[in-house]
């Protein structure tokens, strides 16, 4: 791939217009090498979910320069940004598996819009990708079957089957309790490593930032510190959460 | 994580461009496959959305069904005439209501090669008093030539010769039961006379035609009978002119060589003609074909109504799961052909069974009214296009709601 799958030069996003226009999104650049694990985090409003359905080609980019996996998205249209999203795992605050499709058809829903792969091809992938991440024995169970770190975990399995670059991932803890939260990050970056696949992700979670290759803090639209995770001492996560203690709004 | 080693298999994240797209086909049956996993999740929805369906397509058999019969039953008098051509008039409107052409039209027709026998029809609204109760309803009087056998009706040939006996009628036995017990009477003390316009006439016999919507109630005279009934007709003009053509002849060439003969004042038409141009005037100078085609529209609309109910609540309570799957690079156009698949499911789904039913209460209603109606593979045909349309218009409009399914809400 020529560069990496995320650069951001000086993006600026707004909602409303005129008088009710407001900024959230401030000359933003932001890069994510092959293989990164990136944590984005910051206080509420800070602009960092506006950032990631940006990145995630969720939302059409107004201002500055977002290459994502290759891919230019300033003016890009609605097919573009569909047909980038098929190259790209999201894991979502909820699991959002579709209820009446057991976990093994929820994660081979991500294969359906690869015409090179047969039904059965699929399935097996699926079914590889659920033993992936623990969960061989319930590939037929429905997600109303499943515990709420499981069907996360259908998620990360959802997210990472069909080989993406990139991974963009919002509060995946926030619904877990603490030993599945931690179960399910740690799941995600290890699959994430042996596949050199990049990730972004969005959390107030202290007890997660341990994951992280970077972490990055926004602040008023603005990245205000970017640190190498391995520089903060073990006890720092919480202190350094402390600015997005406050609920996500 | 002992699962890791497993994938080794799956192929390296890098350079890899967007998958290439499924074919249309196979899209396309994918997308209908989801449909149909979603439908079958909850099965009291799937259930009144086909009842609704079922329900639509019962209505509009039932409506065309009636539509159709009514319609044939006007053309039973014509379809029950031995004759390849008619002499009709041209300002005839409907066969009930004729009018009048000279008599000499029809001879005139026999100079035709091709043309073997040609015999006047009569046809005159009278009123018939009820032999049991004395009220007088209004009947359709049917005059022919009885040597001619013109007519081909069940029944006729037995009182053919009775026919011929002055001031005799035939009655038909599928008149509606509001013209007396007639067959009941006959049957018990035979022939007896009843008053028909200002005359009496003596019944001796039952034929079987049936009642339309032109005529309650049919009776069946010779020429001459018809005559001393309507005795203010001048006996110059008749109502119909029937054609019968030699084996062999040619009908589109005798019916040129019939309008190159005769004056304007008649026109020369084949039966189908003959049977196009009643229920063209059923059909197009009576509220009947548009009452039926209303009818049938209601029920269209009501089923539609059913399906978009049920898709759209179906929408509305999964749009988390319709923005995922957009998150996960499904196109807006790929949802709403999962919509329009639920959509034609749903339709097959009705369809079935309504047909099946349709075609049940057809021989009830059928055996209890004697209206000429069944199932044909035309109608079905037809009527699987309209459930279709239907269920179409549904989906594409609840498939509007689609655009709510924002999938950066996600997030």
């Amino acid at each position: 791939m020529l560069g990496d799958p995320i650069e951001l030069e000086s993006v600026t996003y707004a909602y409303g217009d005129g008088a009710l226009r407001r900024e959230v999104l401030r000359d933003v650049a932001l890069r994510v090498a092959p293989g990164e694990i990136v944590i984005l985090t910051g206080p509420s409003g800070s602009g960092k979910t506006t950032l990631l359905t940006l990145v995630g080609a969720l939302r059409a980019a107004q201002a500055g320069s977002l290459r994502v996996l290759g891919q230019e998205l300033a003016g890009a249209g609605e097919g573009v940004r569909v047909s980038l999203r098929q190259r790209i795992g999201f894991i979502f605050q909820s699991h959002n598996l579709l209820g009446f499709l057991t976990a093994r058809q929820n994660v081979a829903m991500a294969l359906e819009l690869d015409g090179a792969i047969e039904e059965r091809a699929r399935l097996a992938r699926a079914g590889e990708m659920m033993a992936a991440v623990g969960l061989a024995e319930h590939t037929e169970k429905l997600p109303g079957q499943l515990s709420g770190g499981q069907r996360q975990r259908v998620a990360v399995a959802r997210a990472l089957v069909h080989a993406p670059s990139l991974v963009l991932a919002d509060e995946p803890t926030a619904a877990l309790d603490r030993a599945s939260g931690g179960e399910v990050v740690r799941l995600l970056r290890d699959l994430a490593r042996s596949r050199g696949t990049a990730i972004l992700l969005v959390t107030h979670d202290p007890r997660i930032l341990d994951v992280a290759d970077r972490i990055v803090m926004m602040e008023d639209g603005r990245v205000v510190s970017g640190s190498a995770a391995s520089v903060l001492p073990a006890g720092a996560p919480a202190g350094l959460a402390a600015p997005g203690g406050a609920p996500r709004g | 994580m002992n699962a890791l080693t497993e994938l080794r298999v799956l192929p390296p994240p890098g350079t890899r461009e967007a998958p290439k797209p499924p074919g249309l086909a196979a899209s396309t049956r994918l997308a209908v496959r989801l449909a149909w996993r979603q439908l079958r999740s909850e099965k009291a929805r799937l259930a009144s959305a086909i009842a609704g369906v079922m329900f639509a397509c019962m209505l509009v058999f039932m409506q065309l069904g009636f539509r159709s019969a009514l319609f044939e039953s006007a053309t039973t008098l014509i379809g029950a005439m031995r004759a390849d051509l008619f002499l009709m008039s041209p300002m005839t409107l409907a066969s009930f209501r004729p009018e009048p052409i000279p008599r000499a039209r029809v001879s005139q027709a026999l100079a035709v090669e091709g043309v073997a026998a040609a015999a006047p029809v009569y046809l005159a609204q009278s009123s018939f008093r009820n032999p049991a109760t004395g009220t007088r309803r209004t009947i359709q009087l049917i005059g022919f030539d009885v040597e001619a056998g013109v007519l081909d009706l069940p029944g006729l040939a037995s009182v053919r010769e009775a026919l011929k006996q002055p001031d005799s009628f035939a009655f038909d036995a599928r008149s509606r039961p509001e013209f007396g017990p007639v067959t009941a009477m006959l049957a018990e003390r035979g022939a007896f006379p009843v008053q028909i316009g200002n005359r009496d006439l003596r019944v001796v016999g039952t034929v079987e035609l049936g009642s339309s919507f032109g005529a309650d109630g049919n009776a069946v005279v010779s020429e001459v009978n018809f005559r001393r009934v309507v005795s203010a007709r001048k006996a110059s003009l008749v109502d119909l002119g029937a054609i019968r053509l030699r084996p062999g002849a040619d009908l589109l060439a005798t019916q040129a060589a019939l309008r190159a003969i005769l004056p304007p004042d008649v026109g020369v038409l084949t039966q189908a003609e003959l049977r196009a141009h009643e229920r063209r005037y059923w059909e197009e100078a009576t509220p009947i074909g548009f009452i039926f085609s209303f009818g049938s529209l209601m029920g269209l609309i009501v089923g539609m109504v059913i399906v978009y109910q049920v898709l759209f609540s179906d929408i509305a309570g999964h749009l988390k799961e319709y923005a995922t799957l957009k998150a996960l690079g499904y196109s807006s156009g790929y949802l709403g052909r999962v919509v329009l698949g639920a959509a034609g499911i749903l339709a097959v789904l009705g369809f079935v069974p309504g047909t099946v039913i349709s075609s049940i209460l057809y021989g009830v209603v059928a055996d209890a009214t004697f209206l000429p109606l069944n199932m044909t593979v035309e109608r079905a045909a037809w009527v699987l296009v309209m459930i279709f349309g239907m269920c179409a218009a549904a989906g594409l409009l609840a498939s509007r709601k689609l655009r709510d399914a924002n999938p950066a809400d996600m997030f």
